[in-house]
């Protein structure tokens, strides 16, 4: 296993581009309900602390602040990008499907159909110690969801 | 194996270690040959855990073979020959420190060992408060008033154990601060360690500066204080000669699986004039001499702190892992892993963006180096290195506080033994050096 599969491009550009990155100055849409989850990984000490707004039962809003690995940084970024309009339906089953593919240590390919760049973290699925990293940003998404729905 | 006794000034006259007798030495140990992600594996984190040389793995399978059986009990031959060794391997490993045979408790591990005195100094104060054992438990309980210092370089296991001591028993915990370059303050330690310190406790060498304390200056503070003076030897009982007599300690832990033996083994050293009077942690089976429906009375010191069947083999592998060490000569070895903790620190001193934590190049270091990448996450430091074959730690190495003084969350650790060679540092050091760039940091 080379490790650019690992660290794919994207997933590179993404650690340093960290879309969505900064929970201050930033202020739910009128009407929004709101949920605010911190996660963290006591191994590593990656830490993520994510808001997300939903009206009219799709994400309106989302923004997160985060220290971590390149990993945990860019599954952030992605993830921003994606969920940023889904429905509240989509959102889980993408996050659903993120998860079984992270977990699945390989076995189930990414369908970039359903993750769009999340794709990228394909490979990190053969990495055990790493799926927490790829996956903190969208545990605390997938409850911040549970909050604001 | 043979047992080969060294006398001290023999070995002072032995040659020092250099690379061909490492590639020797490296022969003992099957698990380092082999390749990692195509690459031949670099082991570097025997910081963590080491490995076990061959007289290791079969002296815990000859035990299996040839003795096994339950200690300290049964009239059959097995259990005298099973008896026999873990008691031999008791005294080995007494010889090993300098303490005297009845001294040695074994536990599973370090953490273990710092918990157990822990309860038992709880258990002190309840059994001081209830007028039984010796007269002066009194001494040794703590109460609200008294104190417990540490130092802010402790690993957590010499840490929150006393944390939670200081909980039970109103007692305060304080401690010695590092000072920026990561060395305590002693200027400060004679006004932390005074009239109301119970138990000093701190590590003789730093898993995560690579420095080497100074035993005997705190030591002697923890006396004029009447404290009970604790060691975490960890990272130097597998290392540098040590001699619990000579630094007057009372208490010292170690952890087998750091020194060339299995895991699920370790030791409690503790003075035998304290040890005599201390209550039992845990309790049950083999460490009673009377049990009635109402009550026990318990044997002394070893025995009363090991209940329940012990873990028989990885005893009589640890006094193979310290025979071995004790073939190998720790001063020869201390020396061999100074000058690899030089190379590292000189070596990623020069690499731009490499932030080192602990004492600069020249000064006094263990063989260990952990460093902070700029711009790059350790986590992702340590998976660049894995890609090449290079094992290192990475993360907080269970002392956060640390950390967050230097204002670090994770850095990345790299620890040699005796079994690395100058090339496995410069590989290292080569492999570092390539991280920034990889991931445009």
């Amino acid at each position: 296993m080379s490790l650019d599969h690992l660290y794919q491009q994207i997933i590179l550009d993404h650690s340093k581009a960290r879309h969505g990155s900064g929970l201050a100055g930033t202020k739910a849409p009128d009407g929004a309900t709101t949920g605010q989850s911190h996660q963290l990984n006591p191994v590593c000490g990656d830490e993520v602390t994510l808001r997300l707004a939903v009206a009219d039962g799709k994400v309106a809003q989302i923004a997160w602040d985060g220290a971590g690995c390149s990993i945990s940084m860019a599954s952030a970024s992605v993830l921003t990008d994606l969920a940023e309009g889904m429905t509240v339906a989509e959102m889980h089953e993408v996050i659903d499907n993120f998860r079984e593919v992270l977990r699945s240590r390989g076995k189930v390919p990414a369908d970039p159909e359903i993750l769009g760049d999340a794709a990228a973290f394909e490979g990190v699925a053969r990495y055990a110690a790493r799926v927490k990293c790829a996956m903190i940003s969208w545990v605390a998404a997938e409850d911040a969801l549970n909050q604001a729905a | 194996m043979a047992v080969v006794s060294t006398p001290a000034t023999l070995e002072r006259a032995l040659p020092v270690m250099d690379n061909a007798e490492v590639q020797r030495i490296r022969n003992d140990f099957p698990v380092l040959d082999q390749l990692v992600n195509g690459r031949p594996l670099i082991y570097l984190d025997s910081g963590a855990t080491s490995q076990n040389p061959l007289s290791v793995i079969e002296a815990e399978q000859e035990f299996y073979e040839q003795r096994n059986a339950a200690v300290h009990r049964g009239a059959h031959h097995l259990a005298v020959e099973a008896t026999e060794a873990f008691e031999d391997a008791r005294q080995t490993v007494a010889d090993f420190v300098g303490a005297d045979y009845s001294e040695i408790i074994w536990t599973s591990n370090a953490t273990e060992g710092l918990n157990l005195l822990s309860y038992a100094l709880s258990n002190a104060g309840l059994w001081a408060a209830q007028g039984r054992g010796d007269a002066r438990l009194k001494d040794l309980a703590l109460s609200p008033g008294d104190e417990i210092v540490v130092t802010e370089m402790e690993h957590h296991a010499n840490l929150i154990p006393w944390q939670e001591l200081a909980f039970r028993t109103g007692a305060a915990l304080r401690y010695i601060p590092v000072d920026d370059a990561g060395s305590l303050r002693m200027d400060l330690a004679p006004d932390i360690v005074g009239a109301r310190t119970k138990v000093l406790a701190f590590t003789h060498a730093s898993n995560v500066l690579g420095t080497i304390n100074p035993v005997r200056e705190l030591t002697a503070l923890g006396r004029n204080a009447g404290a009970l003076v604790v060691l975490d030897a960890c990272q130097s009982a597998p290392h540098m000669p040590l001699d619990v007599k000579e630094l007057d300690i009372d208490f010292a832990v170690f952890s087998g699986h750091k020194m060339l033996a299995p895991t699920g083994i370790g030791v409690l050293y503790g003075k035998q004039d304290v040890l005599d009077i201390l209550p039992p942690f845990l309790t049950g089976g083999s460490m009673i001499t009377t049990v009635t429906m109402e009550r026990a009375e318990y044997l002394p010191a070893p025995q009363r702190f090991e209940a329940g069947t012990q873990r028989i083999s990885q005893a009589v592998a640890l006094a193979a892992a310290a025979n071995y060490l004790t073939e190998t000569g720790l001063d020869r070895i201390h020396r061999w892993e100074a000058e690899l903790g030089q190379r590292m620190i000189t070596g990623l001193e020069s690499i731009p963006g490499i932030r080192v934590l602990g004492p600069a190049a020249g000064q006094d270091r263990i063989g260990l180096a952990a460093f902070d990448v700029e711009g790059v996450h350790a986590h992702d430091v340590g998976q660049f290195l894995d890609s090449r074959g290079i094992a290192v730690r990475v993360g907080h190495h269970c002392a956060q506080p640390l950390h967050r003084r230097l204002g670090l969350t994770a850095t990345t650790r790299a620890s040699a033994y005796l079994y690395n060679t100058t090339d496995d540092v410069d590989q290292f050091l080569d492999a570092v050096a390539g991280v920034r760039a990889y991931f445009r940091a």
